[in-house]
């Protein structure tokens, strides 16, 4: 088997750049609904929980359309976004990397929010009779012992957002170079008569990249050390 | 050098009142479990809010309903040895010990890290994660770690009760001298008699509330 060609690097680099910055964008709004969930008690938790979790319960092509409602170029958030920070999402990349970043929230969310609940809020307790503030327990003590949840939640949301190809399809179309990651290239692939060794490569490059991210998680965990036996799933 | 201690606080439909002062050194609360004795030690750490009264230590008012007076637990410089100890399992002993050191004032802090090995005995100690300490070793951190937060008094929830047997002559000798070399008010709680007796300067009892 060659290396990869130009097409193919295309995709992978596109795939690669689409869940990243969706996962890195996602990340601090799905701490913040974790600990939210976690932490605070108020009327309508249920509701904010079960608006967390719908992207993982609806069809994707459901999400998708939805998408196309909220941000599409005449849709509230659509324009808010062009006008704000010239920002678009329709047929382009970062449309892409939307669908994907909501598609990977509740997985991610879901991770985090374990991980605080497991968090003993006595060691929070001692922090504050040794003169620690709100800011200062966050980053010595909650955030050191949820870093292994927000490890798995990277993993998680990456693996997905990867594999990401209902919403996507539906909201940013199926372009090659601006929208087409690895699932859609290898859907693209399939509709094409005798491509199967194309579409072998590309699902070999899938499968790959997601056992790759497993394995860098893993590591990941272990190098943190004090973890002797912690594991990211 | 004393707590001055009146206060009334509830727990679920439990309604506890506490009222004395003490002199210096060690003051032990007994009574049996469930009495409220740590729920106490919690109000004047400032991690509980009792419903009603007042709570000075040295003359410094931490607490007093009345004048709305409520300091932070981080604003009442106590060195709290939790009964369950609450070691950071994420930091070594050194960064456990050296927590509340870092976070106070120069002015506030009077045991330095050389010191506070030399008086606890647990320099080989440093580098250790909490879970792989003893019940004694671990204990003696936990002691470490408040005192070298600055603190301007102490408070200790049965301290012997994570120890072997054979380590609490140690750790017995180590709170009288605690008691007697460092001039700390010290609110001690125990359900052991002999314990109380051998160490206190004086004894409150604690009932279950009403």
């Amino acid at each position: 088997m060659r290396g990869l060609s130009p097409d193919e690097w295309e995709v992978l680099t596109l795939s690669l750049k689409v869940s990243g910055v969706a996962i890195v964008a996602v990340l601090p709004l799905a701490f913040v609904l974790a600990w939210i969930l976690a932490r605070w008690r108020f009327p309508g938790k249920v509701l904010l929980d079960a608006l967390v979790h719908l992207p993982l319960v609806l069809p994707p092509v459901v999400t998708g359309w939805l998408l196309l409602l909220a941000f599409g170029t005449n849709a509230p958030l659509g324009r808010f976004f062009q006008q704000t920070i010239g920002l678009t999402f329709l047929f382009r990349w970062t449309g892409a990397a939307l669908a994907a970043a909501v598609m990977a929230l509740p997985l991610m969310v879901r991770a985090m929010r374990l991980s605080l609940e497991a968090v003993d809020r006595r060691l929070e307790s001692a922090a504050r009779t040794l003169g620690a503030g709100p800011w200062h327990r966050f980053v010595t003590v909650t955030l050191p012992l949820t870093a292994p949840g927000i490890l798995a939640a990277l993993v998680l949301g990456l693996a997905r957002s990867i594999g990401e190809f209902g919403a996507t399809i539906t909201f940013a179309s199926n372009i090659p170079g601006e929208t087409q990651t690895l699932p859609l290239a290898i859907y693209s692939a399939l509709q094409r008569p005798g491509s199967d060794l194309q579409v072998a490569r590309l699902a070999v490059l899938s499968v790959l990249l997601s056992v790759g991210a497993l394995v860098l998680s893993e590591w990941l965990a272990r190098r943190s050390g004090h973890g002797k036996g912690r594991h990211v799933l | 050098m004393s707590f001055d201690i009146d206060v009334t606080m509830t727990r679920g439909s439990t309604r506890m009142a506490h009222e004395f002062t003490t002199g210096p050194g060690l003051t032990a609360l007994f009574g049996p479990s469930g009495a409220g004795k740590t729920s106490l030690l919690d109000a004047v750490a400032g991690l509980v809010r009792p419903i009603e009264g007042r709570i000075a230590v040295s003359g410094t008012v931490l607490f007093d309903r009345s004048r709305r007076v409520d300091l932070k637990p981080e604003q009442r410089q106590c060195g709290y040895v939790f009964q369950d100890l609450r070691l950071f399992p994420h930091l070594t002993a050194r960064d456990n010990l050296l927590y509340g050191w870092k976070l106070a004032k120069p002015e506030h802090r009077w045991l330095s890290l050389d010191m506070a090995l030399d008086f606890l005995g647990i320099g080989h100690l440093l580098d250790r994660m909490p879970a792989t300490l003893s019940g004694g070793e671990a204990q003696r951190v936990a002691i470490g770690r408040a005192l070298l937060s600055g603190p301007r008094f102490l408070l200790m929830d049965e301290p012997l009760a994570s120890v072997d047997a054979d380590r609490r002559e140690e750790i017995l000798g180590l709170i009288e001298r605690i008691r007697d070399e460092l001039e700390l008010p010290i609110l001690y709680v125990s359900h052991d008699r002999a314990e109380v007796e051998r160490l206190a300067h004086r004894i409150i009892p604690i009932e279950p509330g009403t």
